[in-house]
Parts: C-alpha cells; sequence; structure tokens
C-alpha cells in the first residue's frame, strides 16, 4: 500500500496561499463533520457549532491509512477540541493535531474561514 | 554468585521466589526451584474452584514465563530425593544433583490418611492436589453414568471436608459428611454453633453424621461400596474424600537428620532456621511453636522472614503468636471464628446471640472488664467479620454494651464500627501484609484513584481474597475524605451516571444533546463516550431513530450500517427468525452480485453483504427496500437476531413453533435501543437447538409452555443465561420480556450486556423475580407501557433516511464531490473480494 500520510501536512494561518472555496456551511452537520475533496487531498472540515468554530484536518487515520476522521464524533476532552477516529475511538486535537489517548503521530491541520456562507480550507499551494 | 534452592513449589515456595525477586540484592543469588507435581505452583486455597472451569491455568501463581522473566530457574516434575548436609548438595528423584549456599524447604504437607481397612480402595480420594479434583471428576462422571443417584461421603467435618463436601455436591452425588468429634468444625466452633451449622448445611442438601468412627471400608471388586461404623452401622457410598487432616512432607528433613517434631513438621525458630543454619523451612512443612499452621497468611510471612534472614537483616522475626482466624468460603454458607472461640469463663464473658429458625449463631468472648473483644465465632451471618477480627486485631475499644457489636440492626446494633476508625497500623490484607495504613496511603498520594488502582498497587485482596470487602470500603471512605466523590458517572462531561440521565431526559423531556449537556453537563461540548450514551437513552424514551442528530450517533449508527477496517460498510437486512423466501434471498443475491459486495452468513445466521461505500449505501437500501426488506439494525446498540430452530413445524421432535414465536418476537423488539445489543434464541424442546440459553432472552419449548431463560451472552465473556420462569404461555413469556429489557435499558451501565448487569444486580436472580414476576416495585405497568409505546412506535430507520433528502445528504464521501473515496483498494480472495490488508 501506498503511504499517503505524506500528502498532508499542518498548514499555519500565516502561510495559506490558496483559500479554498469548499462548500455551502449548510453542507455541513452542526457539531459534526464532512470531507472536503481539494486536488487528491481529503480533508475533514468541522463545524463546532458549540464553539462557535470551524476546524479542519486530514480525512486520513494515522493509525489505519483509512479516509475516515470525518465521520468520526467531535467534543472536547479536558476542554481541547477533539475529534474520535471511528475506527478505534483515536482521539486527535483539532487545534494541533495532537493524539490525545495514546502516542500516535499527529495529524495535518488546516485554517478555515467562512464568508458570505461559505467554508473555505487554507491551503500553502 | 551464592546458590539458594527452594524444595518445592507450591504457595508458599511461590511466594519466597516472590518476595526475594523483589529485592534488589537478589541479584547477587542465583535461584533454582524444585517441583514436584507437574506444573507451576497455583493457588490451593481456590482449588475448589476448579470444579467450575477446570482451567488449571486460572488457578496459577505466576505462569511458567514469570520465573525465567525474574531470573529464577524452575525445575517441575522433578522431586528433591536426598540433602547431603555435609557437602551441601541434593540430589533429585532423577539423579541430578545441585550444591547448595542455602536450602529453603517448602515441601508443604500432604493429606492425612488414616489407617482404615480399605482405605486403599478404588473410588477413595484426597483432596489437595489438581490431580487429586481431575480423578475425582472422571470417577464421579462413572459413578453416575452407572447410578444417577450415588452417594459419595467426605470423611472429616473440618473447614476442608465442608468445602469437600459442597464440592461433591456440586458434582451432582448425593453428599455425606462423616465426622468423628461430636460437632462439626471442631477446632473453631462450639456446639451450639455447630449445631446451627449443621441445620444449615442440611437446608442445602448436605447429610451429616457426627460421632462416628469409621472401622472399615467396605468394597466389591477393589472398588469402594461403602463405609462400617458399627456392626448394623453402614452408609452406602460409592465415593469417598479423607480430608482427616494433614501431615507435613518431612521426610526430607528425616533422611537428613534434621529436628523434628514428634507428630511431624521440621522445627524451625523465629528465624525460619531449621537445625542446620544453611537450611530454612517455611509453610506447612515448618513446625514454628510446636504448631504447623495449615494457612497460607502464616506461611507467606513466613517467606517473609526468610528472606529478610538469608539477605542478612538479622531483626526480621516471626511474631510469637499467629492469628489464626478463619472464614470459611463455602458459598452459601458464613462461618467464620476468629481469636478466642471458646473461652473459659475464668478468661471472660460471652454473648450470644442465637436464632435457629433462621440458621444464625453469634458469638463474641469480652474480657472481664469488658473493655477488650476476645473472640468469636459467627455463622449464617459473617458481615461483621472483617470489622470484629479488626477490633481483635487491634485491641480497639468496644462500646460499653458489646452487644451492640452483633445485635442486627435495628435491635440496638449494626453502625458500630467505622472502617476508618482503625488505627494505620492494622492489617487488613493478611495474606499480603497489607495494612491500613498502605491502603489510605496510596490513594492519598494520588498514586490509585480507585479500587483496581489499590489492589495493582498494595496487592491487597490478591489472596484468599477475604478482606477485599473491608478493602473496598477503605477505598471508597478514603477517596469520599478526599472529596472524591465515587461515582460511576459516564465521562468527564457529566457528574451523572447512565441510570441518572435516564431518569433526567425521562422526566424533563429533552429531545437534543445540548439541552442534556447545557442543563446537566459540566460546561464541556461533549465527547465519543457522553454523545452515544444520550443519543441511546433518547432513543430508548422518545422511540427515536438514528436519523434524529445523526452528528452525535455511534459510528455505527450515524451511517446506519457497520463500518469495517477500510472504512467501508456492511449491509444486513432484518431476515427475522431466520425464516427467508427463496424470492427474497435471490434478490439478496442479486443486489450483492449489482454492487460487487463481499457475502457471508453471519453468527447470528443472516446474510451481510461487505464493502458498501458510503454513496453506495442509500442505493443499496432503495433496492432492498423495493424488495420487502427491512433495516436489520446490525449495527445498533439494539435486538439483533433472535434465533429460532425450525421447531414443531418441522422437526420431529418440536414441541412448539419455535420459528413462529421468534419471529413475533424478533418483530416486536426490532429496532429498539438498548444499553448494548440485544439477542434471542427460541427453541422447540430441549435438545437446544437454537442455543437460547447464550442469548440475552432464550426460550426452550416444554411440556405445558416455555422455559424463559434470561441473561446470556457469547462474546468475550460466555455465560449461560439463568432459567427465570418455567411452563409459561407467549403472553406471559412476552410479558416478562418486555418488563426485563425495560428494566434493563432504565438501569444498565453504558454499553453492559444483560450478562453482567444481571450478574452484577444486587439481590440477583431473586431480587429480578421479585421485580418482573412479583412487581415489588410497582413498576410493571410502567415497564410494560413504555415498552409497548416503543414497538407501536417502531419505523424502518432506513425507509425514512432514503425517503428524506434532508437525511440523505450524509451518505456522500465528499461534500463538494460526486466522486468515491479514492483511498480504498480491493484484493481478490475466494471469488469474492476483500480490503487490502493493513500495513
Ligand atoms: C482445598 C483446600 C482449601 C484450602 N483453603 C484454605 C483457606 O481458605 N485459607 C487458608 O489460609 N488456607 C487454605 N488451605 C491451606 C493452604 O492451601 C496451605 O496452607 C498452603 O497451600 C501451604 O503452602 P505450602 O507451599 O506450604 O505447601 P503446598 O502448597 O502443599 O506446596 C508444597 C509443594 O511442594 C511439593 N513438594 C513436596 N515435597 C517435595 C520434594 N521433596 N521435592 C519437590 N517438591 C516437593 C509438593 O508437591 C507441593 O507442590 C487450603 C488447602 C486446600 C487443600
Ligand atoms: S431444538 Fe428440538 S425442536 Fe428445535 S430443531 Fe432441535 S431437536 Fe428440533
Ligand atoms: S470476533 Fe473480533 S475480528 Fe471477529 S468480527 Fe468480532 S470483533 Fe471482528
Ligand atoms: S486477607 Fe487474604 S487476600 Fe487479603
Amino acid at each position: 500500500m501506498t503511504i499517503v500520510s505524506d500528502k498532508y501536512k499542518t498548514v499555519k494561518p500565516e502561510e495559506v496561499a490558496v483559500w479554498f472555496k469548499a462548500a455551502p456551511v449548510t453542507a455541513f452537520p452542526k457539531d459534526g463533520g464532512a470531507c472536503v475533496k481539494y486536488k487528491d487531498l481529503q480533508i475533514a472540515v468541522f463545524n463546532f457549532e458549540r464553539l462557535n468554530t470551524w476546524y479542519a484536518c486530514q480525512n486520513l487515520s494515522p493509525e489505519k491509512q483509512e479516509m475516515v476522521l470525518s465521520r468520526g464524533m467531535i467534543g472536547d476532552h479536558k476542554g481541547i477540541p477533539m475529534v474520535a477516529c471511528p475506527l478505534h475511538k483515536k482521539t486527535f486535537s483539532l487545534e494541533n493535531g495532537e493524539n490525545l489517548n495514546s502516542d500516535l503521530d499527529p495529524i495535518a491541520v488546516y485554517p478555515i474561514k467562512i464568508e458570505d456562507d461559505f467554508v473555505y480550507v487554507g491551503f500553502s499551494e | 554468585m551464592k546458590t539458594i534452592l527452594v524444595v518445592g513449589n507450591g504457595m508458599v515456595g511461590y511466594k519466597f521466589c516472590e518476595k526475594f525477586v523483589a529485592k534488589e540484592e537478589s541479584k547477587q543469588f542465583k535461584l533454582i526451584v524444585f517441583g514436584e507435581e507437574p506444573r507451576p505452583a497455583y493457588d490451593r486455597v481456590h482449588l475448589s474452584e476448579f470444579f467450575e472451569n477446570q482451567d488449571a491455568k486460572a488457578l496459577e501463581m505466576a505462569p511458567a514465563e514469570w520465573y525465567a522473566e525474574n531470573g529464577i530457574e524452575l525445575i517441575v516434575d522433578e522431586r528433591v530425593a536426598d540433602i547431603d548436609r555435609t557437602n551441601k548438595t541434593i540430589t533429585t528423584a532423577k539423579d541430578r544433583a545441585f550444591s547448595y549456599d542455602y536450602l529453603v524447604l517448602a515441601t508443604g504437607s500432604s493429606a492425612f490418611v488414616p489407617p482404615i481397612k480399605g482405605v486403599e480402595k478404588e473410588g477413595v480420594f484426597v483432596y489437595r492436589t489438581i490431580e487429586d479434583l481431575e480423578g475425582m471428576l472422571a470417577y464421579a462422571a462413572k459413578i453416575k453414568a452407572k447410578n444417577p443417584n450415588a452417594k459419595a461421603a467426605v470423611l472429616g467435618g473440618g473447614l476442608l471436608g465442608l468445602e469437600a463436601g459442597k464440592a461433591v455436591m456440586d458434582m451432582g452425588l448425593e453428599p455425606h459428611i462423616v465426622e468423628f468429634a461430636p460437632k462439626l468444625m471442631p477446632r473453631q466452633l462450639d456446639s451450639r454453633s455447630s449445631q446451627v451449622l449443621q441445620l444449615k448445611l442440611e437446608s442445602i442438601g448436605l447429610n451429616i453424621h457426627l460421632s462416628k468412627a469409621t472401622n472399615q471400608i467396605l468394597g466389591d471388586d477393589g472398588y469402594i461400596t461403602g463405609m462400617e461404623f458399627g456392626e448394623d452401622d453402614v452408609l452406602d457410598v460409592e465415593m469417598l474424600v479423607v480430608s482427616a487432616g494433614i501431615r507435613p512432607r518431612d521426610e526430607l528433613g528425616k533422611n537428613s537428620g534434621l529436628e523434628v517434631g514428634v507428630r511431624g513438621g521440621i522445627v524451625v525458630d523465629n528465624k525460619m532456621k531449621t537445625s542446620d543454619s544453611n537450611i530454612y523451612a517455611i509453610g506447612e512443612i515448618a513446625l514454628y511453636n510446636q504448631m504447623i499452621y495449615g494457612l497460607v497468611a502464616p506461611g507467606y510471612d513466613m517467606a517473609g522472614i526468610a528472606v529478610e534472614q538469608i539477605l542478612g537483616k538479622a531483626d526480621a522475626l516471626m511474631p510469637a503468636s499467629i492469628d489464626m482466624s478463619t472464614k470459611l468460603k463455602l458459598i452459601g454458607v458464613d462461618v467464620a471464628s476468629f481469636g478466642e472461640p471458646f473461652m473459659p469463663a475464668s478468661k471472660g464473658h460471652s454473648i450470644i446471640f442465637e436464632n435457629k429458625t433462621q440458621h444464625l449463631y453469634k458469638r463474641i468472648n469480652v474480657s472481664l472488664d469488658g473493655k477488650k473483644l476476645l473472640g468469636g465465632i459467627l455463622v449464617g451471618d459473617a458481615s461483621d467479620y472483617s470489622m470484629l477480627h479488626q477490633i481483635f486485631l487491634n485491641g480497639m475499644a468496644i462500646p460499653e454494651d458489646p452487644a451492640q457489636l452483633i445485635l442486627p440492626a435495628g435491635e440496638g446494633g449494626g453502625s458500630f464500627g467505622d472502617v476508618m476508625d482503625l488505627p494505620d497500623k492494622a492489617q487488613i490484607c493478611s495474606c499480603e501484609n497489607v495494612t491500613k495504613g498502605q491502603i489510605c496511603g496510596t490513594i492519598e498520594s494520588g498514586e490509585s484513584k480507585d479500587l483496581a488502582d489499590v489492589v495493582s498497587c498494595t496487592k491487597a485482596g490478591t489472596g484468599c481474597g477475604g478482606c477485599k470487602p473491608m478493602v473496598k470500603d477503605l477505598t471508597e471512605a478514603t477517596l469520599k475524605s478526599l472529596g472524591i466523590e465515587v461515582k460511576d458517572s459516564i465521562c468527564e462531561h457529566f457528574d451523572l451516571n447512565r441510570q441518572d440521565l435516564y431518569k433526567i431526559i425521562q422526566i424533563k423531556g429533552y429531545k437534543t444533546f445540548n439541552e442534556v449537556l447545557d442543563n446537566h453537563g459540566n460546561g464541556g461540548h461533549g465527547c465519543e463516550l457522553c454523545k452515544p450514551v444520550v443519543a441511546s437513552l433518547m432513543a430508548s424514551i422518545n422511540a427515536d431513530t438514528a436519523n434524529k442528530e445523526y452528528a452525535i450517533q455511534d459510528s455505527n449508527d450515524r451511517f446506519l450500517a457497520n463500518i469495517q477496517r477500510n472504512g467501508t460498510y456492511s449491509v444486513v437486512p432484518r431476515v427475522p427468525g431466520g425464516e427467508i423466501t427463496p424470492d427474497k434471498l435471490i434478490a439478496l443475491g442479486e443486489i450483492a452480485k449489482k454492487y460487487d459486495l463481499y457475502t457471508k452468513v453471519t453468527g447470528g445466521v443472516r446474510i451481510d453483504l461487505f464493502g458498501a461505500t458510503l454513496n453506495q449505501l442509500p442505493l443499496i437500501w432503495k433496492d432492498l427496500i423495493d424488495h420487502g426488506f427491512e433495516s436489520g439494525h446490525a449495527y445498533g446498540k439494539s435486538l439483533r437476531t433472535v434465533k429460532t430452530c425450525v421447531g414443531s413445524t418441522w422437526c420431529r421432535y418440536g414441541m412448539a413453533e419455535s420459528v413462529s414465536f421468534g419471529i413475533e418476537l424478533e418483530n416486536r423488539y426490532r429496532g429498539i435501543r438498548a444499553p448494548h445489543k440485544i439477542k434471542g434464541g427460541v427453541s422447540g424442546c430441549i435438545r437446544e437447538c437454537a442455543e437460547a440459553r447464550g442469548k440475552d432472552f432464550g426460550l426452550i419449548a416444554v411440556e405445558g409452555g416455555w422455559n424463559l431463560y434470561l441473561g446470556g451472552n457469547g462474546g468475550a465473556t460466555p455465560r449461560h443465561a439463568e432459567l427465570f420462569a418455567e411452563q409459561i404461555d407467549n403472553e406471559t413469556v412476552i410479558k416478562y420480556i418486555d418488563r426485563y429489557l425495560m428494566f434493563y435499558m432504565r438501569t444498565a451501565k453504558p454499553l453492559q450486556r444483560t450478562a453482567a448487569w444481571q450478574e452484577r444486580l444486587e439481590g440477583g436472580l431473586d431480587y429480578l423475580k421479585e421485580v418482573i414476576i412479583d412487581d415489588k416495585l410497582g413498576i410493571a405497568e410502567d415497564l410494560e407501557n413504555e415498552m409497548q409505546t416503543l414497538v407501536n412506535k417502531f419505523e424502518c430507520e432506513w425507509t425514512q433516511a432514503i425517503n428524506d433528502p434532508e437525511m440523505m445528504k450524509r451518505f456522500n464521501h465528499f461534500v463538494n464531490s460526486e466522486e468515491e473515496d479514492d483511498n480504498l483498494v480491493f484484493v481478490p480472495l475466494r471469488e469474492q473480494k476483500m480490503p487490502e490488508k493493513w500495513v
């Protein structure tokens, strides 16, 4: 199997070169996520309504290399916004991608902005 | 490097190893252990548990690898035959020689078999090793096959004899206890308590014969047929277990000229040294204070002393007086004695409480000035044992009216003695020598957060287990004193358990997760633990399907399908009772072919179609629904299947229409969300082809109706369902299952199957019967009504989903593209396909 994880690198807000217009905000469930396709990348985008914040991360589970994180449940662990992988409930910080309940590699996270009821994901290229 | 040889790998020999390797200095020694038995040391105290599961591994003190990992050489199945003290060597029965610097004898005892004529006959056993038990089981099976009413006797009415009696009874033989003395447990009980115990034992089916001296064992062709006491006094039995005391295995000591006692045992001093200063003796072989202590706790202490002495700690000495308090671990009968159980009137006063109708006897002995507890006996109810034992051990002050210590609560007694009043040095676990201070300390320091931590940090409770209730009480009291609430709250976002939340949601009528979280949460935002619990509760209470608020549903419920390891899904339509028409079967095949799905019959005898992508799920389901299928809820914590055998419609043994009733039940409970999945089974006769007793609810047709079994499951911890009601009709079955499931749904913990719930239910099966059959709580009608509401509101959630464009939005892999997941790779497998292996 090809290792696809190399394609996913965290993008800091100041590194954004492209704001990709993904989908209208109504396409995403409240306090849940959906997956956005950008080039050959799969990005999980979450509407964290309780915090009035949006988050984005790779859709790829670093544990099992499957495209599933957008289907995970979100919430917080000790105040850190997180997503739980639907396969084995590994949890990752939505703020910095860190694995919160074991020692997996962190996942890549991406900036989000909302303009005119549309969701934009920030990429460096 | 110096060499220590340990002879005997029993409980105490093992404990010596464990305590020795825990010491830093042990690295400078080589340790070799010899065991005559074919396996590493096992827990002899819990030997009787072998009858339950015949799992010798479960009794091991430590697996064979443990010895290697700790640098110990373990040699089993090899008896040490001789000691040469002059040259400091030993020789084994296999003629191998080893030399030692220190020799530790832990050869224990063997069962004492009195020299009665005929005692060598086949069918006479002792009760000491796993091999003894295996022999008994095989023999019992043999005689039972010939005579289902076969009798067996136990010679000896002491602690062990009674345990053996219970074991014989559990083997299905008619049990008889034969005791020479005029009372049971002569070392621990006075005559009155023995009488009460006798009544109690007889009430559970043990036959007791006191003051009986056995003259000879009768036999036929070398096999035992009976016991003769007097000329006309004969008891016909086909098996006999001799439990007449123990004899120290001191042959090595005798042969090598070590000092031994007149009635056996190798003499040791308070350093555990024998008459040869390089040789130690510990456990049931050691004669200390002219006594053999037939209990593990003193043996473990001796092991500890020997370790310290060998490492040069001269001040580690065995105390002069050793506590011999005991509690019988016979299931169903409480017996305990502590301190001085029988006390001459010159030394103190006795207070006795007796109630023969309830098989209750309590006696405490207090000092003449009424200030100290000196000992006592408890029969029928030993719940006060731990506390009384501690009061005695620590010489604690007792109430002005000592009767309060044993009077039943509400009659002036009860509340005296809080665990927290014990002094810190009070020894709570005598097996592992753990004090109250150590238990509280590990919690106060933050090292332990709950009972499981305390047990693993201190080892308290890992020996005989008798101290467990007290360890639990202490743990809870300490946590409470630290302001830590001991609650089984569902996660960090709620201080409530599932049962609390159930009530709250029901009363307040909440409809969304946020309402519950905002009104009753801790200010967080929920997580993967509490969201599915709340979702399931709202489904159980309001009959909501998983389509409502899909973002809080568990992984499978969220997409109404079972997520598989590559992120694709499997699809299982309902096939009630396993009955399917050929047309529907063909339709399933056609659909599987159309979408290229891997197809397999599940363990629950349904058909599972694997490898569906998110985008394909609604298309597949549309086809299935068009062919008359509905959701099988294989993805939900809800009813899975009711497995049926073909029953009287076809089977020549069938006594009832198991398929028809199975279908009715499956259709009744389909879709209902519960704490965990639920399975049912219906068999048409006692041949039980549907394996109904392995299900949460199971029915077996018998003459005059159904036998209902509740609380079984397969899975990681299999458990047979328990017989709940007999010969009941269809209507009563439904009434009971309605009540049962609803009661379970109201009160279980998250992800707790009925089996685990039922097992932990206070009051057990009897209580369950009181609630469900006798309606002791007055809730039966509510339970039935709630269940009926759920049944009436059933709706196939897949039909609901594919008919609602809003609900359908979620079945797209991408929000901004119609494409499917491009990461999926399948490989061929026996004419079908499977996902590529995980890296
Ligand atoms: C059914 C039953 C229930 C019991 N219940 C309780 C209870 O509830 N509470 C309690 O405190 N105690 C109880 N006991 C007693 C307890 O099991 C013993 O006190 C304890 O096992 C003694 O340990 P030990 O290591 O000294 O002897 P053992 O466990 O007998 O171990 C000695 C080992 O040494 C081996 N050995 C002997 N000679 C040689 C040799 N020459 N070379 C090599 N190996 C040799 C033996 O084969 C044996 O394996 C019970 C005992 C039985 C049988
Ligand atoms: S359980 Fe009885 S009725 Fe059912 S198939 Fe087996 S033998 Fe026949
Ligand atoms: S037994 Fe294990 S591997 Fe098999 S289906 Fe169940 S969870 Fe999967
Ligand atoms: S007293 Fe035996 S395990 Fe604690």
